[in-house]
């Protein structure tokens, strides 16, 4: 049960808290046994065993996968240092850095992008 | 820096701001075509064309029993405007003005409004752009008279529903059709609220790039397409000791998917037709 892991009173916490956290203990599950299974079909001798484990490795990374969009959809830090981290380029470590960079430059006003006018559809006049 | 190398121009963030807030004012006044159709994008700089999935130049060769065709596309036409503006004017900005002299700008907008317009209804030989005008099967509605346009919509308005093309429907009016249909009719009561009361259920849009009178058109979608690149943007080209050269662009091309889902209402004998081109 995920509720026994908490570490401040049950009746102090939110709902809204002990939904993170079930959603928290469940990816961290998910992380754990992706790793259990690597280990487990790098080690076994028997080739059918192993292609079992690797399919249910994956089946795990997808599982923790979703659970990690849950987090995204309900805690805005998460969806923001996703926003920043994910799917980018260059250096892990410099990708805050030029992230910051970028949108200063737009604040002064050199905006990289249009007008932003897009679509008018139904506008009148 | 991106295309639009702004990052290089000697203008201060309020006057940029007190720029684009201009540009962006007049662009959203004048741009009649994308108050009517359909809207993709924007995609970017690097969008160079449109797919329509169709081939051309089906024929034999280049090797025996091996034919060949050309995948059909849309190449994306760019559009760029440019102006002068004065930086010791623009430089009031940041003492605090928030009045400009921002006449170039205005007509810069409108100049790119007009021509993406022109584009959609009238289309764009060099750009491969086929107009809502020029592509409709339909024979134009003739309208000689003030007095007429509430017949010749409800008679346009058959057309299309007789060819299938269900509503809501639009109607484009031109600079002089505008003006004569806001104008007061016989009774004294405006053609304007006579067309909008009755025939059309969509809207009534000014479009200053109409040459020949108005168009009926449907709003139901998947009729009419504007693919946009780079929206309307503004970039900075050159500058000396007092004055600096901007312009202003976007890339985009207009499909016409259903032809037969407009008819033009051609005004015959309106005195200042030509006032428009």
């Amino acid at each position: 049960m995920s509720g026994e892991s908490y570490q401040e009173p049950g009746e102090l916490l939110s709902e809204e808290t002990k939904n993170l956290h079930r959603a928290i203990v469940s990816l961290k599950e998910e992380l754990d046994a992706i790793d259990w299974y690597q280990q487990r079909a790098e080690a076994c001798t028997d080739g059918e065993l192993r292609a079992v484990l690797v399919h249910n490795k994956n089946e795990e990374i997808e599982h923790a996968m979703m659970i990690l969009e849950w987090l995204r959809r309900h805690s805005p830090e998460f969806a923001a240092n996703i926003e920043t981290y994910l799917d980018s380029s260059g250096p892990i470590t410099q990708v805050e850095t030029l992230k910051n960079a970028e949108s200063g430059a737009e604040s002064k006003g050199f905006a990289s992008a249009s007008l932003d006018i897009g679509s008018l559809k139904g506008l009148k006049k | 820096m991106n295309l639009l190398k702004r990052e290089l121009a000697p203008i201060t963030t309020d006057a940029w701001k007190q720029i684009d807030d201009e540009a962006l004012r007049v662009l959203k006044l004048h741009l009649a075509g994308r108050k009517l159709v359909d809207f993709s994008g924007p995609h970017g700089w690097e969008l160079g064309g449109v797919n329509t999935g169709r081939l051309n130049h089906i024929e034999r060769g280049p090797g025996e029993k091996v034919g060949h065709a050309i995948r059909d596309v849309r190449p994306l036409v760019e559009l760029r405007s440019p102006f002068m503006l004065a930086i010791l004017e623009l430089d009031c900005a940041a003492r605090g003005a928030s009045d400009l002299d921002l006449d170039a700008v205005i007509a810069a907008a409108e100049r790119v409004a007009r021509a993406e317009d022109s584009a959609i209804f009238h289309g764009l030989k060099a750009g491969n752009i086929s107009g809502i005008i020029g592509s409709s099967p339909h024979p134009p509605i003739i309208v000689e008279s003030s007095l007429e346009w509430p017949r010749a919509v409800s008679s346009a308005k058959e057309v299309l529903r007789l060819a299938g093309v269900n509503g809501p429907y639009a109607l484009a009016l031109g600079v002089e059709a505008y003006n004569e249909l806001i104008a007061d009719g016989d009774d004294g009561y405006p053609l304007r609220h006579r067309i909008e009361e009755g025939l059309v259920d969509g809207s009534l849009v000014w479009a200053p790039a109409l040459k020949q009178g108005a168009v009926l058109l449907s709003m139901r979608g998947g009729d009419f397409e504007l693919t946009v690149g780079q929206d309307m943007s503004i970039g900075y080209a050159a500058h000396d000791r007092t004055e600096v050269e901007l312009y202003m662009t976007e890339s985009f091309t207009f499909r016409v998917l259903e032809e037969k889902a407009a008819i033009l209402l051609q005004r015959t004998t309106a005195p200042t037709l030509d006032s428009t081109k």
